[in-house]
């Protein structure tokens, strides 16, 4: 940049001088310790930095030199302008460091202030627990099923070979729906999908189904009306009650952890042959409370295993009711209760929290993924 | 089935094991073991005393006595609360040191001014009976000092089964016992292993006119029955151990004979039939009073018993009272018969009469057994001293044979996944009665009599792996067949739920039965779809008979739950079918084990009501807290309205709102909810009158939508944005309108004339103040601007902002705000 001065109109060049350069640099850097603040450092900037100070005129100045003369002055000029600026540079830092530390500390709040001006969602544990199934059996390449609530009698009992004088038909077991001859009900399990599954899809066939169901209840602590199942249906050739235990396994351990332990043991179901009872050891007694003079176990009444669910080999009466070859084809069928698989979880003595719909069941489960 | 150890180990030679280990076996095998009780266990100390003096003690509120005992070696004294007993007396006196069930130790100890040195027990105090009216007193003839355990048999353990509807023969001591001997491959003696003494000659005439329902009727007579002797401790006390109460000797040996081998006796009073017995299916109009004294009327379908007179007992279930055995009967006709499982079954079912018999005849029973009970009960009576035989039986007998199943060996291995051995398989299939013959096509498994459960290979398959053991399965994993993963509609719903529990609305799972005036309280129309119109018809409270037909009255009634809990400030939210009646009609019936036609399958489906998915939610209290950052929010038709954008949005998809008129909201309040133009529901606050029908906070707020038509309308696959990296224009426009134009229809106005370059538009003011005019209102709208390929002059923006403002002019003749 070219300075004011011109090589026609001369100036006094006194600036230039050591002696007023060496002052100039003495008082600025004095100037600036002096600063306390930002501001009167800003203002001594403005004098011993800015336009008009002594350095910038001295800066100036160097235009007006002869060439010979312009790098000696220009490399004592450059030394005290830059002492200067090393000086302002290490107050400025220093300053704001004073600034920010002080300033932080008068903005400091509460942090444990609560903020919780906006309401917290959930979602019910027992939709957690259908995804959380779900999920798993979809790993495993199965397909998630479903079918209506209100279902036709044949799905739900016949075709399930569950005959016309079978006691679940009864109406102390089954909500018909009116008229009551009409066949038509609310199903008492999730198996009817099954049958709706196997029309639809065929062999082979894997599906799981969480779903709603319903039976003839009075509400109390171990009971509902409604209530839900895990219903699981896998048709091919060659599978085995081997795959059942180990399909069961699985589940069990998705649902209860690795040191669960299942046991199955032989019942009866119109659906299946052989038919199983799915029990789980009772995670709290370990099965030791039934040992003769044990402390009473509450959660499996001290009889040491927990009944889960039923399963079994799927009958071929309702292998063939799907239009399914049972000479070519087996499969295994289970399901269980989701109610009494989420309190048992969960240590819940009462299903009423479930149903009643009071919001801190689900504020207390309903977050757990 | 309650079934004593002591009564098993009659017929099982069963090796010195305890009743948990037996119990665990029989749970193995299918028999499910629910309790053992021990009984007479904990007692020790306690042995048989003579009272030998009392003294009454008077000075107390209660009679108290004061008992001097001879218990063979001392004399005792005690003091007693009881009176049911005198001088002379045995009584069970438990000596110190003893102990009683339940851990209970008897010390001599200070009792109304002595020292008791012991006590006198009851039935209850010993765990035998539930007596504790009085204190137990004993048979006079046992010795004086014997531990009474061992005096009363007192020490046993009974197993309380549980058996399931395929294995009738394990209602029983024999068929049990078989069981327990395959367990431990302990020998069994069959207590039905008698030969039935055929006499000579028929007993009495006895005629089956319904086969089907009876294939069999054995008759046999017992004369010269005293009615003075009573059935003896023994015979008694297995009865009570069994579940069953002793009523008179021969009563009791009837039962005794089913417990221990299964077959359902009934004992007439010979001298009150008239004519030959006849089996046969009830007449119209007939009646019988039966043995509970219940004059019952008869269906055309049950199986009786009739004489001369008409029917005199109900086939398999419950006999007649005219026909009943009495004091005064001498001659008895033993009936021993097989009735038709389901015959029974509905009969006991119709009736309400569930009776040990109907248990056993509803889960098969051994049709070879009538004459071999009707045998084991004469004899029995006979030497109880209480009667005797009279020559001659009748054995109606129309049985079929038992079919054979032809079973490939491997078949068991292959459907266990084990390799069980065919020697197995034919040992296991013996073991449980069944004759297994080797031929061509595999084994010919011919089942015993008493097994009519086992019909098919699988039916026998299930026997050789419960008995080889389901403990011995392997665990193995199918491999699937490849998966489609979640359904779109599953991922979707999950997506939903999520949004709404983001948006802070809690889940809650509702019943889905409502009451027949839940729709006038919704207020809604007569012919409105959201009225109930499935009814049940046995439903669990009769005031509730009604299947939802919407969300809302369960999410009501949930949320004055909560609010009445003290939780007031709620955003409940439920999905879920409602159920709406589409006509029902009869359903097709259709067989088992036979797909049905796609034709019939389709008028199975056509009978069912509509049962569409929806999406609901109820707000009340405040939306937004109070707290120290200021007052809350109250929730409102804001929310709700919200609520619809927030399900929206989570699906990409966009909903335009409409003001509407709809119950059972708020006429001022209510918003129509569109999703390209297809109606998915509403929202807004309720309508004062059904807050009030509810019980609800006043102001609620709620939204009903359909999720089906929501899932429909989500895009299959969204489209991307154009990402522009030009510098966007922002900016704001007033607009004065007619108070009453919607927000929403000159938002559209603006959009529409803003054209392409319209990034983003948002309403961010309104003002309804003097400024505005009177009737109308100013409305600030902030408008982005960006032009995909360039960046915007200021030229272009004055050009855009005014082509809005014009068509919002044009529209609704707004100005703009100077």
């Amino acid at each position: 940049m070219s300075g004011p001065n011109d090589p026609y109109d001369p100036k006094e060049v006194s600036a230039l001088s050591d002696d007023e350069l060496a002052a100039a640099v003495t008082q600025g850097e004095a100037a600036f310790a002096a600063a306390t603040d930002l501001d009167t450092l800003a203002e001594a900037h403005t004098t011993h930095l800015g336009p008009r100070s002594s350095v910038a005129l001295a800066r100036r100045e160097l235009g007006a030199l002869p060439p010979q003369a312009r790098a000696d002055a220009g490399r004592r000029v450059n030394a005290a302008l830059a002492a200067l600026t090393a000086s302002y540079d290490a107050r400025r830092s220093a300053l704001e460091i004073e600034r920010d530390e002080r300033v932080l500390v008068e903005e400091a709040v509460d942090v444990t202030l609560p903020w919780d001006r906006a309401p917290v969602g959930g979602r019910h544990p027992l939709t957690l627990i259908q995804e959380r199934v779900a999920d798993v059996f979809v790993g495993m390449g199965w397909e998630i099923a479903e079918g209506p609530e209100v279902e036709a009698s044949w799905f739900n009992f016949d075709a399930l070979n569950i005959p016309p004088a079978h006691p679940a038909r009864e109406t102390q077991d089954t909500l018909w729906i009116e008229p009551a001859d009409n066949g038509v009900l609310l199903r008492t399990q999730t198996s009817p999908v099954q049958i709706r599954a196997l029309l639809a899809r065929g062999a082979p066939c894997y599906v799981a189904v969480p779903g709603r169901v319903y039976r003839q209840e009075a509400l109390d602590a171990t009971h509902s009306a409604v209530f839900h199942q895990l219903e699981g249906l896998a048709v091919d050739e060659g599978l085995t009650m081997g795959d059942l235990r180990g399909t069961l396994d699985t589940l069990a351990r998705a649902m209860f952890g690795p040191q669960v332990r299942t046991r199955l043991r032989p019942d009866h179901y119109p659906f299946t042959e052989p038919s199983a009872d799915v029990d789980l050891l009772c995670w709290v007694c370990q099965g030791t409370s039934t040992e003769p003079g044990a402390e009473f176990c509450r959660t499996c009444r001290s009889e040491g295993w927990i009944e889960w669910g039923g399963s079994g080999m799927v009958h071929p009466v309702v292998l063939a009711s799907a239009g399914i070859d049972p000479e070519r084809y087996t499969g295994f069928a289970f399901g269980m209760g989701l109610e009494r698989t989420l309190m048992s979880r969960h240590d819940m003595s009462d299903i009423r929290d479930l149903v009643e719909g009071d919001v801190r069941v689900t504020a207390a489960l309903g977050r757990e993924g | 089935m309650k079934l004593p150890m002591s009564w098993l180990r009659d017929y099982v030679e069963l090796p010195d094991v305890n009743a948990r280990d037996v119990a665990e076996r029989l749970t193995a095998a299918g028999l499910q073991v629910e309790r053992v009780d021990r009984l007479g266990e904990g007692i020790e100390g306690v042995v048989v005393a003579r009272v030998t003096d009392i003294e009454e003690l008077t000075e107390f509120k209660k009679p108290i006595r004061w008992v001097t005992l001879d218990d063979g070696r001392d004399r005792r004294q005690v003091i007693c609360g009881a009176t049911n007993f005198g001088v002379g007396d045995r009584v069970a006196y438990a000596r110190p040191p003893a102990s009683l069930p339940g851990g209970f130790t008897i010390e001599a100890r200070e009792a109304y001014g002595h020292t008791s040195d012991g006590m006198i027990c009851s039935g209850r105090e010993l765990g035998i009976s539930d007596d504790h009216t009085g204190i137990l007193v004993l048979v006079p003839d046992l010795p004086l000092g014997d531990d009474v355990v061992v005096a009363l048999g007192l020490r046993d353990d009974v197993l309380d089964i549980s058996i399931n509807p395929d294995r009738g023969y394990a209602l029983s001591v024999r068929g049990i016992g078989r069981e327990v001997s395959i367990a431990y491959g302990a020998p069994f003696h069959d207590p039905a292993l008698v030969g039935p003494r055929t006499g000579s000659g028929p007993s009495y005439e006895v005629r089956i006119d319904d086969t089907e329902g009876c294939d069999r009727y054995v008759a046999r007579g017992v004369d010269g029955l005293d009615p003075a002797i009573a059935s003896p401790q023994w015979l008694q006390r297995r009865l009570v151990l069994a579940g069953m109460r002793p009523i008179s000797l021969l009563v009791d040996v009837t039962n005794y004979v089913m417990l221990e081998v299964g077959q359902p006796l009934h004992a007439f009073d010979r001298d009150t039939l008239t004519g030959p017995i006849v089996v046969r299916r009830a007449a119209p109009g007939e009646r019988l009073r039966t043995l509970d004294n219940v004059d019952r009327e008869l269906d055309p379908h049950d199986l009786v018993i009739a004489d001369d007179s008409g029917p005199v007992a109900l086939a398999g279930v419950m006999g007649g009272a005219a026909t009943e055995i009495t004091a005064a009967t001498t001659r008895v006709l033993l009936e021993a018969a097989h009735f038709e499982a389901t015959t029974v079954a509905y009969t006991a079912r119709r009736h309400r009469l569930p009776s040990e018999a109907s248990r056993r005849f509803e889960r098969g029973v051994d049709d070879a057994l009538p004459p071999t009970a009707a045998e084991l009960a004469i004899a029995l009576i006979e030497q109880l001293g209480a009667g005797r035989r009279v020559d001659g039986v009748t054995d109606v007998d129309h049985r079929s044979p038992i079919p054979t199943i032809t079973l490939d060996p491997e078949l068991p291995g292959r459907i266990a996944g084990v390799d069980y051995p065919q020697s197995a398989v034919e040992d296991r299939l013996t073991e449980i009665g069944c004759r297994v013959r080797a031929s061509s096509a595999g084994f010919e498994v011919a089942p015993p009599t008493w097994r009519p459960d086992l019909r098919l290979p699988v039916d026998l398959v299930e026997e050789v792996v419960r008995l080889e053991g389901y403990a011995g399965l392997p665990s193995t994993l199918p491999r699937a067949t490849a998966g489609d993963g979640l359904t779109r509609t599953q991922r979707l719903r999950r997506v939903l739920s999520r949004a709404l529990a983001g948006a802070g609305y809690v889940e809650v799972l509702c019943s889905p039965f409502v009451d027949a005036e839940s729709g006038d309280r919704l207020l809604l129309d007569a012919g409105d779809p959201r009225r109930p119109s499935v009814r049940i018809a046995n439903p669990v409270s009769d005031t509730e008979p009604y299947l939802r037909a919407t969300l809302l009255p369960g999410l009501f009634a949930a949320a004055a739950r909560n609010i009445a809990r003290g939780l007031h400030d709620i955003a409940l939210f439920e999905t879920g079918p409602v159920f709406r009646s589409r006509g029902g009609g009869k359903a097709p019936d259709l067989k088992a084990g036979v797909r049905p036609s796609d034709d019939e399958l389709a008028e199975l489906d056509a009978v069912l009501p509509d049962q569409p998915n929806r999406i609901a939610c109820v707000l009340a209290g405040n939306r937004e807290t109070a707290g120290w950052w200021g007052p809350g929010r109250p929730a409102g038709w804001q929310d709700a309205v919200e609520a619809a954008r927030v399900l929206a949005r989570s699906l990409g998809v966009d909903v335009t709102i409409s003001a509407d008129r709809h119950s059972p909201f708020h006429p001022g309040r209510c918003a129509a909810l569109h999703i390209e133009g297809e109606l998915v529901g509403h929202a807004g606050e309720l309508h004062p009158r059904v807050v009030e029908a509810f019980a609800l906070p006043a102001r609620t707020a709620a939204i009903e939508v359909s999720q089906d038509i929501l899932i429909a309308s989500a895009p299959d696959i969204a489209a991307a944005a154009v990402v522009s990296p030009y510098p966007a224009a922002t900016i704001d426009v007033a607009l004065v309108v007619d108070r009453d134009l919607p927000v929403a229809a000159l938002e559209a106005a603006l959009r529409a004339g803003a054209g392409e370059l319209l990034e983003a538009l948002r309403m961010f003011d309104l003002y309804t103040g003097e400024q505005a005019g009177s009737g109308r209102k100013s409305v600030a709208f902030t408008m982005r601007l960006r032009a995909p390929d360039r960046t915007l002059t200021a030229e272009e923006v004055a050009e855009v902002r005014a082509a809005a403002v014009a068509e919002a002019a044009r529209r609704h003749q707004a100005v703009l705000r100077s």
